[in-house]
């Protein structure tokens, strides 16, 4: 296990390489550069020129390369040209803004998406099956900023039940020591706040949700569908065993195997889904962060963004490899 | 029946746990009585308005600091501040400010003329990080140069001494006569502020980062932004929000809420829907196809904001037939700018006249007018001998909304079309705004033809035409050297009234040398609550909320 866990960490570095390469090369390739973008309609051509010459703009793309990984390395993902900040400062904040709406989409698609798949299948054919299947249907199809606009237009503008942008209503005063806002509040004991928080995690939770719901969803009733007919839950059932601990004990647990995997697997979805949902949401996560850096040429932030998403992405692909290989022994056995 | 009734009871149960979950604490209703929240377009950058030029990061410092002189709500009229007078004398080139007494910064620092000089010599002095013109950029555009000049910089200085002559009067020295600068010490990044503070927490100390990005060593321009204004700094958590306080020793009229939230939410859409939800009290920048829906609502409003702007047509004189005055009159009432000002803007505009918004001093209303007249265009053409149609390159941009071009391709296209009615073939080309077309305009390389325009920074005349015409410039071509002579003299006159006088004939003289065509200006729209009342919508956006109430 330990052997499978540093190969697979070594075969890292090549990707982060390569991932650095690719990211820096093709934001390079973009129409338009950050002098520009910082100056406007105001820009002149000195001092456009002048603030090609402070960017090191001019200088070859490899020097530039090479600057870049030179600060990486010492741990310097570079200033943002947006805000002036580091992006190191940013990512803390972002980050488990991001983590905090992700993991919500994640519990409901779940705790929605498990069951619904469970029962599609129990009821193989049924109104219930077809509908499920359609409603996945649509969760797949729908564009992510559309239902989050029609969320919002229901929820927050019509009814007023629950807030339309942020984090946390501006007029609660709370302390951010982690920045997720949930733990935050009930950290410090303000549970107003945690609640509040959570509020806000509702609607952007659900539009970033419904496309792994319907996956899940999907995946679930198929491989319930297997199981079901497998020999040892027809050996349980013949045993005599209630229905519901076959269920329970021999379907489901076997069938969540590659349940497990596709939620892992939905991470970088998640990720590609929060740029349009937290920017709808205006919630300050790394999404909405990338989408302002795209607009303003803010290439230090997107290198620093992007490269920063691929190793999350790359982590928690191994992370899911390692509780595959916890939930399946098979597979543990296999890397012997 | 059963599964359908099963399906109903867990619908039930869902939105009971919505509603449930909706039905949140009432905590803050008293405090949000007397708490306006208003939402921008994005986050300040830093709160030290010296070091910025965005309007996120001017709008908060405008609250926090004020500067010798200010301008009158909702208009360009500069009107005393900090200074109760001033006297130009020495051609210009020696200014003497007569200072308000009593008045302290937040941390309680005197504001006095050793406070003024403090400033001046800060901004002149600034260490080669905080010179380039994406971080001092007013200063720069302003003042020229720094005492040091970093690489780079290469013009001179206009500023020379500031000299405290007794507490209460300061006199700055200039090098060359200018009457502009006294508009723009309205502008925020010229506004005083607390030596002691900016010393404290060092405002003056940071590096470049590699990427060649101003990174401050000191918390000033983060956590302690002090000046003298109805509002002081209370908080600011990036993402979430800035948070400024009542000052109750404030000098003059206190401000009436006591607390002012700024959130940043820079979708436009989530802007609107967060009024709607009543999360915000008002936000800035209406699309204007969200105006109806606004107005639609009783408990909404639009506050317009008077135009500040001028798009134009771009006539290159350098290009033949374009050095001839006739062929340029044709082209001037060639263009239906009536019917593009009338469909393309959603009511939120109005024809221009010359190249300055009708706000501002120095605006003339007797300059030669080119209604649009085919016929006329034809004739023109044919008495500067030339044979119709007449073939001209005209270029408009791509990848761009600006307020006062939405949507430029709708405006070539109309304009292209009445140009072809008026004797002209026109040959449309195209370049997307970053990074080719403007350098391209700048470069006198955008065809006969082409469509840009400009918003102003400060209420001086000088910051529109003077930016345009009183130095040569490629975009142009050569234009009337009188215009650049006269652009000079008024940018020397320290007479407010002889200026005004001088601006007016230069827009005469502009108008009938024709180095282009303006055709719009346009009033951009904020949205609030109908309860907030006594925001006053400014063309320079030095929007105060002290006077604001809900």
């Amino acid at each position: 296990m330990l052997r499978f866990v540093v190969r697979r960490l070594f075969l890292l570095v090549p990707i982060l390489i390569g991932l650095s390469l690719l990211v820096f090369f093709w934001i390079r390739a973009l129409p338009g550069s950050p002098a520009e973008a910082l100056l406007g309609e105001r820009a002149t051509p000195d001092s456009i020129a002048q603030a090609r010459d402070q960017y090191g703009l001019d200088d070859p793309l490899y020097v530039q390369y090479w600057r870049y990984v030179q600060t990486v390395g010492s741990g310097d993902l570079g200033t943002s040209i947006a805000s002036h900040r580091p992006i190191t400062e940013e990512l803390r904040e972002r980050f488990p803004a991001t983590i905090e709406l992700a993991f919500s989409a994640m519990l409901f698609a779940t705790l929605i998406g498990v069951p619904l798949g469970f029962f599609a299948a129990k009821r193989y054919g049924g109104i219930f099956d077809n509908s499920s299947l359609f409603l996945s249907l649509i969760g797949v199809s729908i564009p992510i900023f559309f239902l989050a606009i029609l969320l919002k237009w229901l929820f927050a503008v019509n009814l007023g039940w629950l807030p339309s942008v942020g984090r946390q209503d501006v007029l609660i005063d709370a302390g951010h020591p982690t920045n997720f806002y949930v733990l935050d509040g009930i950290v410090t004991g303000n549970w107003n706040a945690a609640w509040d928080a959570a509020k806000h995690l509702i609607l952007p939770g659900i539009a970033l949700a419904t496309i792994p719901l319907a996956i899940i969803a999907r995946i679930t009733r198929a491989s319930v569908l297997d199981v079901q007919n497998e020999d040892y839950v027809r050996t349980a059932r013949a045993k005599g065993l209630a229905p519901r601990t076959v269920d329970r004990r021999h379907v489901l647990r076997n069938a969540m195997l590659p349940v497990t995997t596709i939620i892992g697997l939905q991470v970088g979805l998640l990720l590609s889904g929060a740029i349009l949902t937290e920017t709808v949401f205006a919630f300050p996560g790394l999404g909405s962060w990338l989408q302002m850096a795209i607009e303003n040429r803010d290439y230090p932030v997107l290198q620093g963004g992007i490269l920063f998403v691929a190793m999350v992405v790359v982590v928690v692909n191994l992370l899911v490899d390692i509780s595959y290989g916890l939930l399946n022994p098979r597979v543990r056995l296999a890397g012997r | 029946m059963r599964k359908i009734l099963k399906a109903g009871v867990a619908l039930g149960a869902l939105s009971l746990l919505v509603a449930a979950v909706a039905s949140g604490s009432a905590e803050g209703q008293a405090q949000a009585k007397d708490t306006l929240v208003f939402a921008t377009e994005g986050e300040p950058t830093f709160l030290d308005p010296a070091i910025v030029s965005d309007g996120p990061s001017l709008r908060v410092a405008d609250q926090i600091t004020e500067g010798l002189v200010t301008v009158k709500p909702g208009t360009t009229k500069i009107v005393p501040d900090l200074a109760t007078s001033w006297t130009g004398s020495n051609g210009g080139k020696r200014w003497t400010f007569k200072l308000r007494g009593g008045v302290k910064f937040h941390d309680g620092t005197p504001f006095n003329a050793q406070a003024v000089c403090a400033n001046f010599n800060r901004w002149y002095n600034f260490p080669a990080a905080f010179q380039p013109d994406s971080v001092a950029y007013y200063y720069y555009t302003v003042f020229g140069g720094y005492r040091k000049p970093a690489q780079g910089i290469t013009s001179d200085p206009l500023f020379s001494s500031c000299q405290v002559v007794n507490a209460s009067t300061a006199r700055i020295n200039l090098r060359k006569p200018s009457a502009s600068f006294i508009a723009a010490l309205s502008l925020p990044s010229l506004s005083m502020q607390s030596p002691t503070a900016l010393k404290k927490y060092k405002a003056n100390a940071g590096t470049l980062s590699a990427d060649g990005v101003l990174r401050p060593s000191g918390t000033y321009a983060t956590e302690h932004p002090t000046g003298t204004g109805p509002y002081k700094f209370k908080s600011w958590k990036i993402g979430d929000k800035l948070v400024l306080e009542r000052n109750d020793s404030y000098w003059g009229k206190k401000a009436k809420l006591k607390q002012v939230i700024l959130r940043a939410i820079p979708d436009n859409a989530a802007r609107l829907q967060a009024l709607q939800s009543g999360e915000i009290d008002g936000y800035n920048l209406v699309e204007p196809q969200d105006i109806s829906t606004i107005k639609r609502n009783s408990s909404l409003k639009i506050i317009d904001r008077p135009a500040f702007n001028v798009g134009y047509v771009t006539i290159n004189s350098a290009k033949a037939p374009m050095n001839k005055l006739l062929v340029r009159q044709a082209v001037a009432h060639g263009l239906d700018r009536e019917a593009v000002v009338k469909s393309f803007y959603g009511g939120r505009a109005q024809v221009a006249t010359q190249f300055m918004p009708p706000q501002l001093f120095g605006w003339a209303k007797d300059v030669k007018k080119y209604p649009y007249n085919p016929a006329r265009s034809r004739q023109l053409l044919q008495q500067a001998g030339l044979t119709l149609p007449v073939e001209i390159e005209f270029w408009y941009p791509t990848d761009i909304s600006r307020g006062y071009m939405p949507d430029p391709q709708r405006n070539f296209q109309a304009f292209a079309a009445s140009l072809e009615n008026s004797g002209f073939k026109v040959v449309a080309k195209s370049a997307p705004w970053r990074p080719d077309y403007v350098a391209r305009v700048q470069a006198g390389n955008a065809g006969h033809l082409n469509l840009i325009g400009w918003t102003g920074d400060f209420g001086d005349p000088d910051n529109f035409i003077g930016t345009f015409f009183r130095t040569p410039q490629n975009t142009w071509g050569p234009i009337n050297p009188k215009i650049h002579a006269i652009l000079n003299a008024a940018l020397r006159e320290t007479d407010l009234e002889k200026r005004t006088l001088t601006y007016q004939q230069a827009n005469r003289l502009i108008m009938a040398n024709l180095p282009g065509v303006p055709y719009v200006h346009t009033k951009p729209a904020l949205a609030f609550k109908k309860s907030v009342r006594g925001y006053v919508a400014s063309p320079i956006e030095l929007e105060p909320f002290a006077p604001v109430s809900k």
